[in-house]
């Protein structure tokens, strides 16, 4: 499980260097992955990357779970190309909040994504056909399931920490209800155990753009050239928009113009304040990299996810493992916003774990969880270094 | 000013960790409220074998509460203990924090709140040198104890065990111990304490129905 380094590039720049991501077929006949909504997947496959070394005990391994549009991808470059770095590389690597000197990190694709494990956009049992709305519905639980079955598969039992940000988060949280005895801290960061009325109409608002443009096609795009460009774009404008808060909008664009200082009066300009520009160009990156379908499942994940009502109460969701928690929430995220940090901390004070909580003032709203990593790191670290302590000095 | 508000290692901070590690039963749930960078709060763990929380507002601080391997909720007093469900621990415990917070009852309500009993330490403003600064100076005191101009000072209240003992009473509180800490030195039943203690342990339980 060492790292792939290619001699050609190394890792001069304090990252985990060239990194190839890998794939494990899991759940295979007779085996199979029965899903939370009923349905069933015969294999699945999953595509995922590590960092750093398992340790002889086993003991130092921590999973990453990823965040909606995310990917297997958390650090270090692909090889040939050096332009893309890891989605968490400034918070991954030798010496970082997530230090792979020490620790053997784990980040895998979610099942549903199109990132290379199995989703809507993959064969299905039908030859030469992609599964599309076809796909069998998938929850946070099933998502779970599958990464719990990948470090399984990596020969570790207990992992020093999970952790993630946003449905990241959820999952997290997913985790330690469901596998309680497989994790040693859970790291929960702006995230919550359920997402708010304002979130699920945010979500509503994305699929309603995919739904409707004219390519989509009931989700039957696949190999025709065409995929809902426009739908999916739009539903990346609209997110984009809840990632980011008031504070941080107005430092980066305020009103200024793309061009010039003077209006246009052409409506059909529709790049001419910088803000404008900048969310098309943030849906059109998207589209090269995303697919329209899993966006429309993982959307529904989340909206779904809902942990009280899965498993009776947060206390009881929450009070059934021996794990430490962390939590840690950003004074300026309206999409996980702090109250609904506290909720999930009051339960876990209440089912008597072992909770530290933190809100961080931050003026990059939801997504400050993947920008603000230095002061993450300050408290993560240390967290971390604790709980692999107390677990060596308990075995 | 937010940075150290909580925590002013007093002078006599070891003597006063050792009364309230006495008063504090083995195995018990404490939650420490101004916790400081957790000494008190590993003390417990270690020597009481207590299941602990803190609470604590500077960022440093917490910081170092974490790096001790302990739990912490960074969070400002004065909004109260709202992540804290009622009756989840059996001792609060609010070290020489009571006089720095805007609101010492709603503080102290929501100790009682969330724990059955609670230790409170309070600096005693009606010691006699602090009078006698008062009446020789005209001025606002200044004394090794209280160390600060009236301008620049984290001790937003000013209060003697006489009022301390007057608010717990108006609160519907009982003080099932009161240790006057005269000259560096617990000593309980004290004469003429409010004009001796440089300070006062409290522990206090919520009045019998």
């Amino acid at each position: 499980m060492a790292i792939e380094v290619s001699a050609t590039d190394p890792p001069d720049d304090g990252s985990v260097g060239i990194i190839e991501t890998q794939t494990v077929q899991l759940f295979e006949p007779p085996a199979s992955l029965t899903l939370a909504g009923g349905g069933t997947l015969d294999a699945v496959t999953v595509a995922f990357e590590t960092y750093g070394t398992l340790s002889p005990e086993r003991d130092n391994a921590i999973f990453i779970c990823h965040a909606l549009t995310g990917d297997a991808h958390a650090a270090g470059r692909r090889v040939g190309d050096p332009d893309s770095l890891g989605w968490w590389d400034d918070f991954v690597g030798p010496g970082k909040g997530l230090d792979t000197d020490r620790y053997f990190v784990i980040c895998a694709n979610v099942l549903g994504g199109c990132q290379g494990t199995t989703g809507p956009g993959d064969s299905s049992p039908e030859p030469d056909s992609p599964w599309g709305l076809e796909f069998p519905f998938i929850t946070v639980d099933d998502i779970v399931s599958v990464h719990a079955a990948l470090v399984k598969h990596l020969g570790v039992e207990k992992l020093l920490a999970v952790i993630g940000g946003s449905l990241g988060g959820m999952q997290v949280l997913e985790w330690a209800a469901r596998f309680p005895d497989t994790i040693g801290s859970a790291i929960v960061l702006a995230s919550g155990a359920k997402l708010t009325a304002r979130g699920i109409a945010f979500n509503a608002i994305g699929r309603r753009a995919i739904l409707v443009d004219p390519n989509f096609n009931d989700g039957n795009y696949y190999g025709t050239g065409e995929v809902p460009r426009f739908g999916l774009g739009l539903a990346r404008m609209v997110a984009h928009l809840t990632y980011l808060s008031e504070a941080s909008i107005e430092m980066k664009f305020g009103r200024r113009l793309q061009d010039g200082d003077r209006f246009a009066y052409d409506l059909a300009r529709e790049t001419e304040f910088q803000v404008e520009s900048y969310l098309h160009y943030q849906g059109k990156r998207f589209v090269e990299r995303f697919d329209a379908n899993s966006y429309l499942y993982l959307t529904r994940a989340m909206d779904y996810f809902d942990l009280a009502a899965t498993h009776g109460s947060l206390p009881e969701a929450l009070g059934r493992t021996d794990a430490r928690y962390l939590v840690v929430s950003y004074s300026t995220d309206w999409l996980f916003p702090t109250s609904q940090s506290r909720e999930v901390v009051s339960a876990m004070v209440e089912a008597g774990r072992d909770t530290t909580f933190l809100e961080f003032e931050s003026p990059y709203g939801h997504d400050a969880f993947l920008v603000e990593l230095d002061q993450l790191a300050a408290v993560v670290a240390p967290f971390l270094e604790q709980t692999l302590e107390s677990q060596r000095g308990a075995g | 000013m937010n940075a150290t508000r909580y925590s002013m290692p007093g002078p006599d901070a070891e003597l006063i960790d050792e009364l309230l590690v006495e008063q504090i039963d083995e195995g018990s749930r404490v939650i420490d409220l101004g916790c400081g960078d957790g000494r008190l709060l590993d003390r417990l763990r270690s020597d009481r074998n207590c299941r602990v929380l803190g609470v604590e507002l500077g960022e440093a601080e917490v910081t170092a509460v974490i790096g001790r391997g302990l739990p912490v909720i960074r969070a400002d007093l004065d909004q109260g203990l709202g992540d804290v469900p009622d009756d989840s621990f059996d001792t609060a415990v609010l070290s020489q924090t009571l006089q720095q917070v805007h609101s010492p009852t709603t503080v102290l309500r929501e100790m009682l709140r969330v724990a059955f009993r609670a230790l409170v330490v309070v600096p005693n403003f009606g010691h006699w040198r602090v009078r006698l600064n008062v009446i020789q100076h005209g001025r606002a005191p200044v004394t090794d104890a209280l160390p600060y101009e009236w301008y620049d000072t984290p001790n937003l209240h000013v209060c003697s065990m006489h009022d301390i003992r007057d608010l717990v009473k108006q609160l519907g509180m009982t003080v099932v111990r009161e240790i006057p800490i005269i000259g560096g030195r617990p000593v309980e039943n004290a004469w003429w304490a409010n004009l001796r203690a440089d300070s006062a342990l409290y522990l206090l339980e919520r009045a019998s129905e």
